[in-house]
């Protein structure tokens, strides 16, 4: 059998749900002898590659280049997880959007409270440019599993790993939807 | 025509970011600089919220350090309350703090940087990470996953999850220790010792096969910050702040968190997302000041636990009372470690951390409160005004990383000017270097674009028209 092309990719949000794979602590051993980590905030790929088999996806889509690599990400993965309540649901990331357009969040960290006051970041291709509102990632693109949580314990994501390997599409259950 | 270097995005970072590096019309390097492209708005979009949801809220800032969002939230709010938490939930917040100061150096070290170290900055990309180390080093690596698990699981005992617990609350804590939790925990401390004391052996050597990078990456004199117990001991939790300057002189001691306002300032670079604070009677150009384990181990005159305090001695030795060198931090982070583990052991001892009352009840009394903790980064701040009901009206996060915004900048320059002194094409090997330099500060750029957003990082080679040389990146 091929080996599993895995990847995970880090929009929009706190690290925390990547932090919980890592939390799969020795699993990710054993997950190495049967899939190849093809990219991944702790290997040194720069270009999301293609063929990719699974994706988890963290974060909501928050700026231009969120949601680039978010059509890139689709366009070269088979099965695309939603990876955390930011993915699924726009949680703590999507904070931002009663308070309408990204000017006045931006004002109130780099005019108000800087000194002396000055005006938000602008360098262009460096400082991509905020999104008028943060989006889930269903939003943009086609999902084939949510997996909820902020984060999913690693034990969650474990079980979705397993099913993954063995060929199996993991069940609609208490172990992948559970918000928080 | 000027040319640049864009590396995008640096891995093997918490964050998303780019470095980009400018050359003149002649192709001599003009500058080169670190970005932070994430940005999230915390400070915004608290506002109008009950200040008893900020321990939650603002540990979504940030996956890898919760924990000290929590604990500095959680001590903003008990200057709000005005009132004192029971020595229980001060020793169950030291406790769990030291956790995560163990976990986050174990991830810092062997899942970022130690591919860099101990495979090689040369090494192939491919295998260059943590997978290729747990097949060159099968032990290690897996010493190293379990030293962060140990970390993780005293997390869990005390919240109830490893990332993102509900546990700190203003006025003390949810929940003491079990006994079983004790048990369990004390089980595990003997390993994680043997193993911060294996990669302090391991990496000491490393301060002479690579000089190069030892004495490039990011060495220069700067002012240190670090919270300090009476006595000038290291601390995590508690303490004041205390700055000294490049040659170990204390320039100001014991301040309170509430002074903070009059040491420290912050400017906008108009090229990242990550504000730069500085020491505001200096300004912004001589007051550059670093943070994390390199300055805590700077400003402190000792640990107060015996295998670190003798460690301490020997990096003194080598390095002086202030090492310069920002290649030192995985050295101190090593360090800190230890000391964190020894810390842990000594305070499971302690019957306070099983008592059912580690929580102090009260409304608010007071109208502004600022919280300060040690996170593994760096010192971090909270501080709120609320309204008579406790709504925010006002929330301002320092962030430790951005702490060190200018002094990643002032490294990235410095080791630009070692390797790529002219435009060239440059082996990856050169462009990791970059990225290697910032990951000796162990940047939490989650955290420090607190105020909206994430983190990829480039590294670009530019000339200095502004003309793309090469650009290495990653989303
Ligand atoms: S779902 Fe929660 S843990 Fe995951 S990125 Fe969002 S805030 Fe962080």
């Amino acid at each position: 059998m091929d080996r599993l092309r895995l990847a995970t990719v880090w929009l929009g949000g706190c690290s925390g749900c990547h932090m919980s794979f890592l939390d799969l602590d020795e699993y990710l051993i054993t997950l190495a002898e049967v899939a190849d980590i093809v990219y991944c905030p702790i290997i040194d790929a720069k270009e999301y590659p293609r063929d990719v088999d699974v994706a988890l996806v963290e974060g909501a889509v928050a700026n231009e280049e969120n949601r680039e690599m978010l059509l890139r990400v689709r366009e070269r993965t088979k099965f695309l997880i939603a990876f955390g309540d930011c993915a699924g649901a726009g949680n703590v990331t999507a904070m931002r959007n009663p308070l309408g357009d990204p000017e006045s969040v931006l004002a109130r960290s780099y005019v108000d409270t800087a000194e002396p006051p000055s005006s938000p970041p602008v360098a262009a291709g460096i400082v991509p440019i905020l999104l008028p509102r943060v989006l889930p990632i269903h939003r943009v693109v086609n999902v084939d599993l949510f997996l909820q949580g902020c984060p999913p314990s690693a034990p969650r994501i474990r079980n979705v790993l397993e099913q993954i390997v063995a060929g199996r599409r993991p069940p609609f259950d208490d172990m992948v939807v559970r918000f928080g | 025509m000027t040319r640049r270097i864009v590396i995008d995005p640096v891995t093997r970072i918490e964050g998303h970011a780019k470095i980009t590096i400018h050359f003149d019309d002649d192709g001599r390097l003009a500058d080169a600089r670190f970005h932070v492209t994430e940005f999230r708005g915390f400070e915004k979009f608290c506002e109008g919220r009950p200040f008893w949801e900020m321990p939650g809220i603002t540990a979504r800032v940030c996956g890898i350090c919760p924990v000290s969002h929590l604990m500095a939230s959680a001590k903003a709010g008990d200057e709000i309350l005005a009132v004192e938490i029971p020595p229980s939930a001060d020793k169950l917040r030291r406790l769990m703090n030291l956790a995560q100061i163990v976990q986050s150096h174990a991830l810092s070290f062997f899942h970022m940087s130690a591919p860099d170290l101990l495979l090689g900055f040369d090494a192939d990309p491919a295998t260059r990470n943590l997978f290729g180390l747990v097949a060159a080093e099968p032990d290690l690596a897996r010493r190293g996953i379990r030293l962060r698990q140990f970390g993780q699981e005293i997390i869990e005992h005390l919240g109830g999850k490893k990332i993102h617990p509900d546990w700190a609350v203003p006025g003390g804590v949810g929940k003491p220790l079990t006994p079983e939790s004790r048990a369990a925990i004390a089980a595990k401390v003997d390993e994680a010792k043997t193993t911060a004391i294996i990669a302090l052996e391991r990496f000491k050597p490393l301060l002479d096969v690579y000089a190069d990078e030892r004495d490039n990456f990011g060495d220069f004199p700067s002012l240190f910050l670090g919270l300090v117990g009476p006595d000038g001991a290291w601390e995590n939790y508690g303490g004041k702040l205390r700055f000294v300057d490049h040659d170990g002189t204390i320039v100001a001691d014991q301040i309170p968190a509430s002074e903070y306002r009059d040491h420290i300032a912050e400017v906008v670079q108009p090229d990242s997302y990550l504000k730069s604070p500085y020491y505001r009677p200096r300004g912004p150009v001589d007051g550059v000041y670093r943070v994390g384990p390199l300055a805590r181990l700077n400003v402190c005159s000792h640990f107060g636990v015996p295998l670190a305090d003798r460690e301490l001695a020997e990096y003194r030795d080598r390095g002086g009372r202030t090492p310069s060198s920002s290649f030192w931090y995985h050295y101190a982070r090593l360090i800190e470690i230890l000391a964190g583990v020894e810390m842990i052991e000594r305070l499971l001892d302690d019957p306070d951390l099983l008592d059912h009352h580690p929580r102090s009840h009260a409304q608010v009394n007071r109208l502004e409160g600022v919280g300060v903790s040690e996170a593994p980064r760096g010192t971090l701040f909270h501080h709120y005004r609320v309204d008579r009901d406790g709504i925010l009206q006002n929330v301002n996060l320092i962030i430790a990383t951005g702490q060190n915004n200018l002094a990643m900048n002032r490294t990235m320059l410095q080791i630009a000017r070692r390797w790529i002194p002219d435009f060239r094409p440059v082996p990856e090997g050169v462009l990791n270097r970059l990225e290697a330099g910032i990951r000796s500060f162990d940047p939490c750029l989650s955290c420090s674009t607190h105020a909206v957003g994430t983190m990829p990082l480039i590294v670009q080679l530019v000339a200095s028209d502004g003309t793309t040389l090469s650009e290495v990146r990653r989303d």
